[in-house]
């Protein structure tokens, strides 16, 4: 920034620092903030790991049910039962089915922008994409209610009467509403616009001396995209599908108001059922006596642990296709 | 929604405070200066008090904190945060507010707590507001349905999923009942409302009804919706279709209700059958405390009801906050205050327990 302030001949001093004799103050100072800034980051983090396991504990003594197996939510009875099987289990196949279709349809509308659209088409777009991401939740909750759940119906039958051989499809109750896969369905256009928008950025910084590369090989321009940016843009594409996945898990009172929000493990994604971590918090801490809240905490902790694991993943799936990158 | 209902909470509060301020010129005889300045008979005092607690008894509180600063001025205010029941009790042992609204009496562990917060005296659970809650169903071509309360065990347990059951064809001669899946919902969040149906129902129904009773939901199947709001909606956009919900939400989204044969004959469910269940209920508590056992077999009046409490101390109070708070309560338990109730779909405490809940509050002191 200086550097291009001052006149010419003032730039004769630069080296000194270049050889390392003299570390700047200014240096020193920005290198101490940042570090800070690191350690606050972490800070927070574990103090709030700290904060859920200190008020967890309470209920984790009292409870009668096995916390990672039972499905039951019973806090306030006389012991306290309760656990989180189904919670993590309508969690996570929320999420898969948000993912399922978010992270195709969200790097197809990337793609597009980044190669197929013309400019003022891809800018207008692009636009529209960022505006999704600004649409509170609960606008999309009660849209989901209202709106779409009356028209999953069709899609919940026709996935009963054709694909009902494959277990997770059949519906032996003939009710369609209140499921997860509404709740899967709302979730994907939460995403959308995260994943979207993050892979565009990565593909449209894809070198231009590359793609040119492979077109003047010969390759179509599915072929370019398949060889050329895809291999570069994979990293940047999965982390954006991991930012996704994050507010598919803890998404809350979209997914609080569209599920039946029953504390049962059911496999038939189109029956009334579900319940995620997120939305039984929502639904629980009004009423809950101090137990109950101690509970919710307590499936809090296990929320957060799940988020850690996941980013972990991802960053290791990260590190691993930047490695290969690199040394291909 | 909520704005058409504030509007209504606040024109019901406005007309009552003008019905209030003639009530008060009859019954004063001439005594100008308590006319100006007072509300049921009684002086107003000033002062400002925090109170926090039921959902469930928002608009009636809304109603009468309304018809109290009206006929009170500005210098008596009332703030009363609906932040659920269990929060409301909190606030109150934590010294945090001069009284909690609960769905439920104060249970040992909490009364214990209150007891000794409240030092000199102990804790009194009053009760003050009554609610109904109702069937509100989706039926085309069905304006009037029987449910015998087995049948609604037997529904909500899942054992009855066909409207054309026969158990349900019994009690409905003439009736043509649709060869339809019944979409029973129940409250997805905790809720006193799910609590006293549930009680309801593990009482009158015990050999249909195995599950618990309490805020969360205990038994398989069946639909979730949020709030009582969110249940009116979904049996709106259902067809074939009962939720259970408090009189004045089923009356608002203009459902059809099922009147309930408890095995003394069908009986509709308004405020007039409600009360006279409230009324006939068993004080459990002692001395002043009013804690309720509700018959929940009785074959006179609508059985399904709920009540809600003021919890306060009896002695002991913080000195500042007593005054305004026995003469805001000697004001809900009066006839005017009460009479507010029925027209914004609760139910009013009547009869000796009336009387009882007026001994109750008179007896509130520093």
């Amino acid at each position: 920034m200086s550097t291009t302030l001052e006149p010419p001949g003032a730039g004769m001093i630069e080296p000194r620092s270049i050889h390392g004799q003299a570390v700047r103050r200014g240096d020193r100072i920005f290198r101490s903030a940042s570090l800070a800034a690191g350690i606050v980051i972490l800070a927070i983090i574990v103090s709030i790991g700290i904060f859920l396991i200190w008020r967890a504990i309470p209920s984790l003594q009292a409870n009668s049910a096995n916390f990672f197996t039972s499905s039951a939510w019973f806090p306030d009875h006389t012991p306290p039962a309760f656990g989180i099987a189904a919670l993590t289990f309508g969690t996570l196949f929320t999420a898969a089915i948000a993912m399922v279709l978010a992270v195709p349809v969200g790097i197809g509308i990337a793609l597009f922008i980044a190669q197929y659209a013309d400019r003022r088409l891809a800018s207008s777009l692009g636009f529209v994409t960022d505006l999704l991401a600004a649409v509170p939740s609960i606008i999309f909750g009660m849209w989901g209610l209202s709106f779409l759940t009356p028209h999953m119906e069709g899609v919940g039958r026709w996935l009963n009467d054709y694909l009902g051989f494959i277990p997770i499809f059949r519906n032996d109750l003939n009710q369609y509403s209140k499921s997860i896969l509404i709740a899967g369905v709302v979730l994907a256009i939460m995403i959308l616009p995260t994943i979207s928008a993050l892979s565009r950025e990565v593909l449209t910084q894809v070198p231009s001396s590359t793609i040119e590369a492979s077109l003047a090989l010969g390759a179509t321009r599915w072929e370019m995209v398949r060889q050329a940016m895809f291999p570069f843009a994979r990293p940047g594409m999965i982390s954006a599908s991991m930012l996704g996945l994050g507010r598919a898990l803890g998404e809350t009172i979209a997914v609080a108001l569209i599920l039946s929000a029953s504390n049962d493990i059911n496999w038939h994604i189109s029956e009334p059922g579900g319940n995620t971590f997120a939305a039984n918090i929502a639904l629980k801490w009004n009423e809950a006596t101090p137990i109950g809240l101690s509970a919710l905490i307590a499936s809090g902790l296990v929320l957060f642990a799940i988020t850690l694991v996941v980013n972990t993943i991802a960053r290791g799936i990260i590190t691993r296709h930047a490695e290969f990158r690199e040394g291909s | 929604m909520f704005t058409s209902r504030a509007i209504r909470v606040l024109a019901i509060a406005v007309l009552g405070g003008s019905v209030l301020a003639a009530c008060g010129t009859d019954s004063g005889g001439g005594s100008a200066s308590s006319s100006a300045a007072g509300i049921a008979g009684q002086a107003c005092v000033a002062g400002s008090i925090k109170a926090s607690g039921s959902t469930a008894q928002k608009n009636a509180i809304a109603a009468w904190v309304n018809a109290y600063q009206t006929a009170c001025g500005a210098g008596s205010t009332i703030d009363y945060q609906a932040t659920g029941s269990g929060a409301g009790i909190q606030d109150f042992i934590n010294k945090q507010t001069a009284f909690a609204g609960s769905d439920s009496p104060l249970k040992d562990a909490d009364h214990a707590k209150a007891n000794a917060m409240c030092a000199a005296g102990p804790a009194l659970d009053i009760p003050m507001v009554g609610g109904a809650v109702v069937l509100a169903y989706n039926l085309a071509g069905v304006d009037k349905l029987v449910l015998p309360t087995t049948v609604i065990a037997g529904i909500y347990a899942n054992t009855i999923t066909m409207w054309n059951d026969p158990a349900i064809i019994a009690a409905n001669p003439g009736v043509t009942l649709p060869t339809a899946t019944i979409a029973a919902f129940h409250r997805s969040d905790s809720s006193g409302t799910t609590d006293n149906f549930t009680k309801y129902l593990k009482t009158a129904a015990a050999s249909n009804w195995t599950y618990d009773s309490g805020k969360e939901w205990a038994a398989p199947g069946g639909q979730g919706a949020k709030g009582s709001d969110g249940m009116a909606n979904a049996v709106a956009a259902t067809a074939n279709s009962i939720a259970y919900m408090e009189l004045s939400f089923a009356q608002n989204a203009k459902l059809a209700v099922a009147s309930v044969d408890n095995g003394g004959g069908a009986i509709v469910p308004s405020p007039e059958t409600a009360a006279a269940t409230i009324s006939s209920a068993t004080v459990t508590g002692t001395g002043n405390d009013l804690s309720l056992s509700i018959d929940y077999t009785t074959t006179t009046g609508y059985p399904i009801v709920l009540v809600t409490y003021e919890i306060t101390c009896e002695k002991g109070g913080d000195p500042a906050n007593v005054p305004l708070t026995k003469a805001f309560l000697t004001y809900t338990s009066s006839d005017e205050g009460q009479g507010k109730l029925t027209a914004i779909g609760y139910v009013p405490i009547t009869g000796d327990l009336l009387t009882k809940v007026r001994t109750s509050v008179s007896s509130i002191s520093g």
